[in-house]
Formats: structure tokens, sequence, C-alpha cells
């Protein structure tokens, strides 16, 4: 039998037909869809009808002063935390890969030590550090002092906070800049330094803003985690959010009264709501670290939205391509 | 080509490097004069790419001597004792030295442009409209004026090659090294190339070349050396040395590639 080429007859200048078939079925996904449609409204109806998740209260308490206090507490804490571990944690990458031995070493000690312990420990450790040092004295040993302070006055129940926190998270930063760094073609170092850059111009204008790309997700990770990492600091009486809503239930005005359960509902939802905003502010400058890596930026997700909305039965949205690399 | 007895523009007196225990430069001489094309001829491995390297301490000499428009390449003398130079020193002299490589290795997360003008204004603190001006005249100059806002992952491999050259004569060198330079291209891709490196060379500069384009270094270029396993074989007119090649490597390398 002959089978004759579907596309013999078509001569020049005869534009093939655009492809109309019958897409495939997917029963699977619909049944799925049933599943997961039921769980979600059951779900749904258990924390709306159950009279102990008290939403009423939920709502009455979650904006009173003392809550809104406690959350701009946990997000000053987290801005300052992770900002010292950024600085740090990017000064103890670049030296754990310099030349210089003892700056390298000094770096993996640093690291070693402050990544090696709980934080919470740290935390304590900074709150009581006026047992070990009653008093801060910037001198040379055994000789005149330049400078004398008490410590109670200089480490407040905040500033322990923050060092426990910051030169923690700048250990676990040191090591995802380091991981970034050494993600950059070293043919990049190579380019730069033939052009008369320094060590210094190198890291900073070419291999960085290339690493990144690899140091801007988990560092998103990092951020989130420290929010949540803050409600340590109630340990030391800091009033956080988490310890906020925990003095509220727990003072004599409310004793009894079983204000539990909807003041964790209150603290998790903010902790969900800020988590969500520093989720969207993460995908924009990934966004803008993308530039020269994709040929096309990936769409923000108000564009993803608008192009489903008007081209849906056209065709489903497709997520941008790498191109294959022409090195020709 | 103006091998007119002047001091020469790059010396080589038996330098030696090695990694580890692989010896992969044995003792190099070479001269090349300003003004001159040298182009380098060899099988992968022979060093070409190594001697390249050092000429602007990319990789330090283990031994001998290397001289660039006289001066003693990564240390300084004084008396009979040799100093290893600060850092700003290396980076001042490699800046009088363009190089250009095998994978461009242009930078990604800039456009063309701000390829070109990076080194002028962070190394030689030049003001940026200046800056921009030289970048403008250089890129038109490779052909390429018209991808100014172009990222390198826009552009072809050829393009991105003459992107580096631009960036690379922006700081005005002296010197120009090219490191396999149409090696990752396609095909048809050299040709644009070549031609830029053949306007650069009949304009004067003084190029080091290492490469396979055999048609290249015997039109363009005013010597050619033949290395092979660290050494220099053979060295001549490129006319000469393709046509009537004296050493039985040499003959046997061309006889491969010709």
């Amino acid at each position: 039998m002959e089978t004759e080429p579907i596309a013999a007859t078509a001569g020049a200048g005869r534009q093939p037909e655009p492809i109309k078939a019958v897409p495939v079925r997917h029963p699977g996904r619909w049944a799925a869809a049933v599943v997961v449609a039921f769980g979600l409204g059951g779900l749904g109806w258990s924390l709306a009808t159950t009279s102990g998740f008290q939403w009423d209260k939920v709502a009455q308490f979650f904006t009173t002063d003392q809550i809104v206090t406690g959350l701009g507490e946990t997000l000053l804490l987290t801005a300052i935390a992770m900002a010292i571990g950024v600085a740090l944690g990017t000064v103890l990458a670049v030296t754990r890969l310099s030349p210089n031995p003892l700056l390298s070493s000094a770096s993996w000690l640093y690291v070693w030590f402050f990544r090696g312990t709980p934080v919470l420990v740290q935390l304590l450790f900074w709150y009581y550090i006026s047992a070990v040092y009653p008093t801060i004295v910037i001198g040379i040993p055994g000789g005149p002092a330049f400078f004398h302070l008490t410590s109670n006055d200089l480490i407040t129940k905040f500033l322990a906070a923050i060092l426990g926190l910051g030169l923690n998270e700048a250990a676990y930063m040191a090591e995802i800049v380091r991981a970034g760094i050494l993600s950059v073609d070293p043919g990049q170092q190579e380019a730069a330094q033939a052009l008369g850059m320094t060590r210094m111009q190198t890291m900073r204008r070419i291999v960085l803003p290339q690493a990144m790309r690899v140091i801007i997700p988990p560092t998103g990770n990092e951020t989130i985690s420290m929010l949540k990492t803050t409600s340590l600091v109630s340990v030391i009486t800091v009033t956080e959010l988490l310890y906020a809503a925990e003095l509220i239930y727990s003072s004599p005005r409310s004793f009894g009264a079983g204000l539990q359960i909807p003041l964790l509902l209150v603290a998790s939802i903010w902790y969900l709501v800020i988590t969500s905003v520093l989720t969207a502010i993460q995908y924009y400058v990934e966004r803008y670290f993308a530039r020269g890596a994709a040929r096309e930026l990936p769409p923000t997700p108000l564009q993803r939205l608008r192009r489903m909305l008007f081209t849906w039965h056209a065709q489903p949205p497709l997520p941008p391509l790498e191109p294959p690399r022409s090195y020709g | 080509m103006s091998a007119d007895g002047g001091q020469p523009m790059v010396l080589a007196e038996g330098v030696r490097k090695s990694f580890g225990r692989l010896e992969v430069l044995r003792g190099i001489d070479l001269a090349v004069m300003p003004g001159e094309v040298m182009c380098v001829l060899g099988p992968s491995g022979s060093g070409k790419s190594t001697f390249l390297r050092c000429i602007n301490h990319l990789e330090k000499v283990d031994a001998g001597r290397l001289w660039v428009d006289g001066e003693l390449v990564g240390y300084r003398q004084h008396g009979n004792k040799l100093y290893e130079l600060r850092e700003r020193e290396v980076s001042r002299r490699r800046a009088e030295i363009g190089m250009v490589f095998q994978r461009f290795n242009l930078f990604p997360h800039m456009t063309a442009t701000e390829n070109v003008i990076e080194a002028p204004v962070r190394v030689r603190g030049e003001s940026k409209s200046s800056a921009l001006e030289r970048a403008h005249a250089m890129l038109l100059r490779v052909g390429l004026a018209d991808k100014a806002d172009a990222y390198p992952n826009q552009l072809s491999g050829g393009q991105q090659q003459r992107v580096a050259i631009a960036r690379a004569l922006a700081m005005q060198p002296k010197l120009m090294l090219f490191d396999e330079p149409t090696s990752a291209l396609d095909p048809e891709l050299v040709g644009d190339v070549l031609d830029v490196m053949r306007g650069l060379a009949r304009d004067g500069m003084t190029m080091v070349v290492v490469t396979h384009e055999i048609g290249f270094a015997r039109e363009a270029g005013d010597s050619l050396v033949f290395m092979d396993s660290g050494v220099v074989v053979e060295t001549g007119a490129p006319r000469e040395v393709l046509a009537n090649p004296r050493h039985e490597r040499t003959k046997a390398f061309l006889s491969k590639v010709l």
C-alpha cells in the first residue's frame, strides 16, 4: 500500500492549515479538583462555624494597640537583623574567599561558631552579657582606658535581640553569598582583571551583581524565616508580635477568658500577611536581577493575569522559555 | 611591520611556567615589535594561551623574564632584587593591555555600551560622557552601533566577540592579546570578527593572536610563531613558515590543519 505524503498537495504559496484537534481530556484532573474542593469546603466550614476560634475576638484584637506595637517591633527586628545579616554576611563571604589566610580562617571560625550554637542560646548570652562583662572598657589592656560604659546601659533588651539575631544570621548569609560568588563564571573575574579592575572593584561591579541571581531566593527564605524567628526574643522579654499576644491572653484582666486561640490566630494572620508581602517583594527583586539573564523578563503577576484574561481561549500563557544560548 | 630596531613591545627571555608537576612553558624567547601582528599557532596544550596570559600577569611566571613596553611584568627590579608589584600597580599595567577571550566573557548583566564604558569609568576615572562618546565610536568601529543597548545574550557569538573587542579597545591599549578569538564561533560568523581584527592590524595596533585561522595568519600576520609542548619550535614570516616549514613538528601540524 502506498502512503501519500500529506504535504504533497501543499504547493508553493499555499499556507498549511492551522491545526484544529480535539484536546486530550483529563478526567483525573476533574476528579482531583472535586476532592480538593470538598476538602477546602469542609475546612472553611469548620473554621467558620467552630465557636472555639472566636472570630469576633480575632477581629476585636486584630488591630489593638498592643498587637500593632508588637507587629512594629517584629518588623523592626526583622529588618535590622537581616540588614546586619546581609551586610556582615557579605563581608564574611568575601573575606572567606580572600587570598589572605588569616582573614579567611577568621571568617571560617565565625561561621563555625555562630552556625554551630543555637540562636536561642546566643540571644540569652547577649541578654546576660553584663554578668560576664559588667563594664565595657575600650583601651589598652593594662594601660589607659579611653572609653568606659556599664554593660546594662549599653546592651538593652532590644540591642541584645538585634545582636543575637543579626550575628547569627550573618553566619548563614555568609554561606549563601559565598555560594553565589562561586556560581559566577571565573572567566568574568579574568575579563575584569584584564581590564585593570582591582579585586574589590571586580567583586562589587562584576561578581556580586551576577551572584545576586543565586543569592536572592535563599535570602528571601532567610527573611521569612527571620520574621518568625523574632518570636524567640520573647524569652528576653522583648514585646514583639507573639509576646504581645501572649501578654494579652495571660494578663490578669483576661485571665480565664480563654483568649489564647483567637490571639494566636491574630498573630498567625499577621505573620501570613507579612510573609505574603515579602514574597511579592522577592519576586520583583528577582525579576530585577534577571536582567541580561533571560531574553525576556518574566511577566509580573499583573501582566500574567491580564494575559490570562484576554488570551484564555487563544492559548494558555506559556512561561518564557530560556532560549538556547548561541555561542556561534 | 615595523621592526625598526626600537624597543620591543613584548620581550620574553626563557619564560617558564608550571601547573603543579606539569611544565606548560619550557623556556620561551620571543620579541614582538611595536605595530607587529604576531600569530601564535600550535596544537592544543602547547602552552600558547598560557604564554598569552603571562603577558598581562593573569598567570605568574615561574622563571625567566618578561617585559611589556620595557616594564618587567609583575615585578620591579632594584639592583639584583625583584620586588613583587602591588595589586594596584599590576592593575594599572593590565589596563594598558587589551585582552580578548575565546569565550568572550562579556559582563552579562550590562548592555553592550555598559560593558564598553565600565573600565574607562571605573579604572581610569573618566567622565561618563566622554566614555560614552568613545564607546559609541568603538561600537561603530566593530560595526555594532545599532546594538548599543542590547544585552550580551541578545547578541550572536560573533557580535559578542566584537563587543568584547570594542570593550578592550575603549581602554586605548598599546597592545592587544587575542586568545583564540574565533574558536567558539559558528563558521559563518568568524569572518566579521576577523575583519575587525584585520582593520586593527592595518591601523598599526600591536597584536599577539593565538589562533587556528591559518588564512588570517597568512594575510594579516607580520610574523608567525609555532609552539609545541611549551617551546617555540619555529618562527618567521607567515608565508615562509606556512609554505616551507623547516621543522618536522611544524610540518606535521600544518599537514593536519591546512
